[in-house]
């Protein structure tokens, strides 16, 4: 293979296009990447990692301005608030540059710059590269993986002017800590951010278009992360309406109905957190048997694309919009181009985390769609305040619920919402994944004094009764 | 750099030889000069030497191997940090060594590793797979149960082969349908009637198809003179009460069970079960007795048969037969059992061998008692003759020992007074 030929070329450098190649170069086949911005994509850069590094920093924020209970005395705590953003960016350059030693450690080449495909000369496919140096160069592989990823979704009227409205993006190189935010959409990141300026001391306004926030979630868990918002004094909008910005000196203002009427509401800064569309422009997918459906690249249940030889995974090519999914989705991609077994990635396994504060985490289906999907449901409940190690760490609110299959004991669902939730979850992820009953689970012996209890005892809470509650 | 490690050759016209065994294991530091590996050829056993240093990265021609070629690579050397290249090596010398010989080769092979030769995958392999376990993960089995889905028809598309929520499922979708294409060879003419299988039925199918592919069955028969036996029978009966609790009428086949049962004291290697590389000593003597039921049949089993006294034998086996035959034993009176015992003297079979009942490594086939000519002295007369067979499992039970047990079992049935005691 000369430095142009490849097995697989890989477009995209995020947690699924480096994951793929690494997973290449395990398996033997000659693979590259081409990556137009920074190794490691959005995750890494401007979005999962930087978030929770900040995520950290309000955390601590909040401890400060909570000592008493534990017996503390702080005069005048205080932060830089650009050494707390300063450090998100120092976290970010570490991991890209982990990523780049791991793929030059798996001999993996690596070309800076925006590939797509051109056509193919018979045998392999070709891939032309801009490169961010100047000059073009061009790649042929036997298969090909888009794994470009998304950018922020822009509402008409909510566009990053550069000011006033952030993206994501502007909204973790703030230049200023605003007094008075507003986040508009509460997925995730709008609530991760809301979280975060929150806890840093901006007074924050969090509005969505749902009747409750963090409307993937179970409804109880939207509930308990409303009220707790709210005590933290972040005020919440649902079922709420936008009119249009309009942009003073120094600030917006803007109306917002809601159910209880119209209010116009003034702020320094605005977060637009309402979607992503992936990025699937300027890759070539115009001469090729390739669909895009609402900006995302149509695949089957193995990440082929309608031609053959090309796949699409991670953001690009659809929900659920996580690293994860698309780590597991480059593995399963690259395996079955290696030829070994291989089966589809089930979405009901797959976890998700919110990072705010309480966390939020959950797998399979929340008890609502248990039921609508025809399950005759065991449900399971155990609140932080029956936890010992909750209690004795400071964080006694939060809640964790399951939800069974009552025929089968199959664990449908499970909920969380508390200190810590995004560490434990993987346990009932993997009970999922092993198709574990709460047979098992009950027999699972958890360490004391563990927060992770919890979730044992809100297993026996849908069959036989928590002990401890 | 990785250098394959090779077969040498000891003498010029060396061609092929058999690694006794290797001094180094994967991992280990190798230095120049040091003896890595012992070869034997028909002529002497000689040391092989690292000529580099490095670390035995793999080693490709495990212990015990014969037949290895010269210049075949038997290992390879990396250096530190380096992983093994996947083209080293091409392993075409591993001819698996042929299990169960290692009765020759044992007393002069120095090589004590004896547990290496019993490993060659081919009988490893085919004793792990059939012992009727399913793997399957938890959920599936509860639905499986549920919906009364057989496991064992499944095939599993999970790791490993294992059998998960979906498949049953899909079993659960396509329904009993199967009996159509169970029986799709052309020979079989259209008109044939295909009727489904019982669960029994199943499951003797796929047991005695266990037994007869992995057990190496190997057969002794004797004929047996019973002539004192019925004689004792005729006594034992007559004492008995005309009714009542304490009644009891013998059979001869209660007495071949006590003869069974005191010859597997007296000659225990009988009373044995295989295991991979271990053979199983049972504690008790526990004897299955095959009865024929319905459509199929089943093995009640009595329990310390040499403790027990004819009446209560025979008393046990009345019970067992008659629930037996209404279905009516539990799990317990018929899962296990150290020995077998067939009989089919009531269809007056003159000779027959039967199939070994795994996990056990005997059993023992008892036909009709019928008068033969005998030869007494020197003069012929005649006499009640029954011809009996064992079964017996050869990897642990070897023909020798099972003639000894036929020895003993004729003894003690043609002098039956032990069996009072």
């Amino acid at each position: 293979m000369s430095t142009t030929d490849f097995d697989l070329v890989v477009i995209g450098g995020g947690p699924g296009g480096y994951v793929a190649a690494l997973r290449a170069a395990q398996l033997k086949l000659s693979v590259a990447v081409v990556e137009g911005n920074h190794l490691g994509g959005i995750c890494l850069n401007w979005g999962c990692i930087p978030t929770k590094a900040l995520l950290r920093a309000s955390e601590i924020n909040h401890l400060l301005h909570d000592l008493e209970q534990f017996g503390f005395a702080v005069d005048n705590p205080r932060f830089d608030f650009e050494k707390v953003v300063a450090r998100s960016r120092a976290v970010s350059g570490q991991l890209s540059g982990g990523v780049a030693h791991l793929l030059k450690k798996a001999r993996v080449p690596v070309f800076n710059g925006f590939g797509k495909l051109s056509g193919n000369d018979g045998k392999k496919r070709k891939i032309a590269v801009t490169l961010n140096d100047g000059g073009t160069t061009e790649l042929k592989a036997a298969h090909v993986i888009l794994a470009t990823g998304a950018r922020a979704r822009v509402l008409p009227g909510l566009e990053p002017d550069g000011k006033f409205v952030w993206s994501y993006r502007e909204a973790l190189v703030p230049d200023i800590l605003p007094r008075r935010l507003l986040v508009i959409g509460s997925g995730a990141i709008g609530t991760e951010f809301a979280s975060f300026y929150r806890n840093m001391g901006s007074e924050v306004t969090l509005i969505e278009v749902a009747d409750r926030i963090l409307p993937v979630e179970d409804e109880e868990i939207s509930k308990l992360a409303h009220t707790a918002f709210e005590k933290q004094g972040m005020k919440i909008l649902t079922s709420a309406k936008l009119g249009p910005l309009s942009k003073g000196k120094e600030d917006v203002t803007v109306e917002v109905t809601t159910a209880r009427g119209t209010e116009k509401l003034t702020f320094d800064r605005v977060i637009s957190a309402v979607g992503i569309v992936g990025n699937v422009e300027k890759l070539g997918l115009d001469n090729t048997k390739i669909e895009v459906d609402r900006t995302h690249i149509k695949t089957d249940h193995l990440c082929k694309t309608g031609e053959p030889g090309v796949y699409a995974i991670g953001d690009v090519a659809g929900a659920p919009w996580l690293a994860h999914k698309a780590s597991h989705e480059a593995v399963m991609c690259v395996e079955a181009i290696a030829g070994l077994p291989v089966h589809p990635i089930d979405i009901t396994k797959i976890p998700g985390c919110t990072y705010c504060r309480p966390q939020v985490a959950s797998v399979g289906y929340t008890e609502a769609k248990a039921k609508a999907a025809g399950y005759q449901v065991r449900v399971g409940r155990f609140p932080f305040i029956g936890n010992g190690k909750a209690i004795a760490m400071g964080e006694p609110e939060g809640l964790v619920k399951t939800v069974f299959d009552a025929r089968t004991g199959e664990l449908l669902g499970a909920h969380m919402i508390g200190a810590e939730v995004t560490e434990m979850i993987q346990g009932y992820v993997i009970a999922r994944t092993g198709e574990l009953t709460e047979a098992e689970l009950k027999e699972t012996i958890f360490p004391h004094p563990t927060i992770s209890e919890s979730m044992h005892e809100a297993v026996l809470a849908a069959y036989d009764g928590a002990l401890h509650f | 750099m990785a250098f394959d490690i090779l077969m040498p050759a000891l003498s010029p016209t060396m061609t092929e030889g058999k690694l006794l065994r290797w001094l180094k294991k994967e991992g280990d530091t190798i230095s120049a000069g040091q003896v890595i590996a012992e070869i034997e050829t028909d002529k002497a056993t000689m040391e092989v030497e690292a000529v580099d240093e490095g670390i035995l990265g793999k080693i490709f021609v495990p212990e015990g191997t014969e037949g290895v070629a010269v210049n075949t690579p038997i290992a390879v050397l990396i250096e530190e940090g380096e992983a093994v290249p996947d083209q080293a090596g091409t392993p075409k010398a591993t001819t698996p060594q042929k299990p169960a010989e290692a009765a020759p080769a044992a007393p002069k092979a120095a090589a004590a590793p004896s547990s290496q030769k019993a490993a060659p995958v081919p009988a490893a392999q085919s004793a792990g797979t059939p012992t009727g376990r399913i793997i399957a993960s938890p959920l599936a089995k509860r639905i499986a149960k549920e919906v009364s889905i057989d496991l064992t028809d499944l095939k599993g598309s999970g790791p490993n082969g294992r059998i998960v929520k979906r498949d049953v499922e899909a079993a659960k979708t396509k329904g009993p349908a199967k009996p159509v294409t169970a029986t799709a060879t052309a020979t079989v003419p259209a008109e044939a009637e295909i009727v489904p299988m019982s669960s029994m039925r199943k499951v003797i199918a796929r047991r005695l198809t266990e037994a007869k592919t992995t057990i190496p069955h190997f057969y002794v028969s004797v004929d047996v003179q019973l002539d004192a036996l019925l004689s004792l029978r005729h006594q034992l009966n007559a004492a008995s009460p005309a009714e009542g609790d304490d009644a009891f009428k013998l059979s001869v086949n209660d007495m071949l069970i006590k003869a069974a049962a005191i010859t597997l004291r007296r000659v225990p290697g009988l009373n044995v079960s295989y295991a991979p590389d271990a053979v199983v000593h049972y504690p008790s003597v526990d004897i299955s007795i095959a009865v024929s039921i319905p459509d199929g049949l089943i093995t009640p089993i009595i329990r310390n048969v040499d403790k027990k006294s004819l009446r209560e034998i025979s008393n046990e086996m009345k019970d067992l037969v008659a629930r037996a035959r209404v279905g009516k034993l539990k799990p317990e009176e018929f899962q296990g059992g150290s020995f077998s015992i067939s009989n089919m003297g009531m269809y007056g079979i003159s000779a027959f061998s039967a199939i070994i009942n795994p996990p056990q490594a005997g059993i023992l086939a008892v036909a009709a008692g019928e008068k033969r000519p005998v030869v007494k002295g020197d003069s012929l007369a005649i006499g009640t003759v029954m011809t009996a067979t064992i079964s017996v499992d050869h990897r642990v039970i070897d023909g020798a020992l099972a003639a000894q047990w036929m020895s003993v079992f004729r003894s003690v049935v043609e002098s039956p007074i032990s069996l009072v005691v």
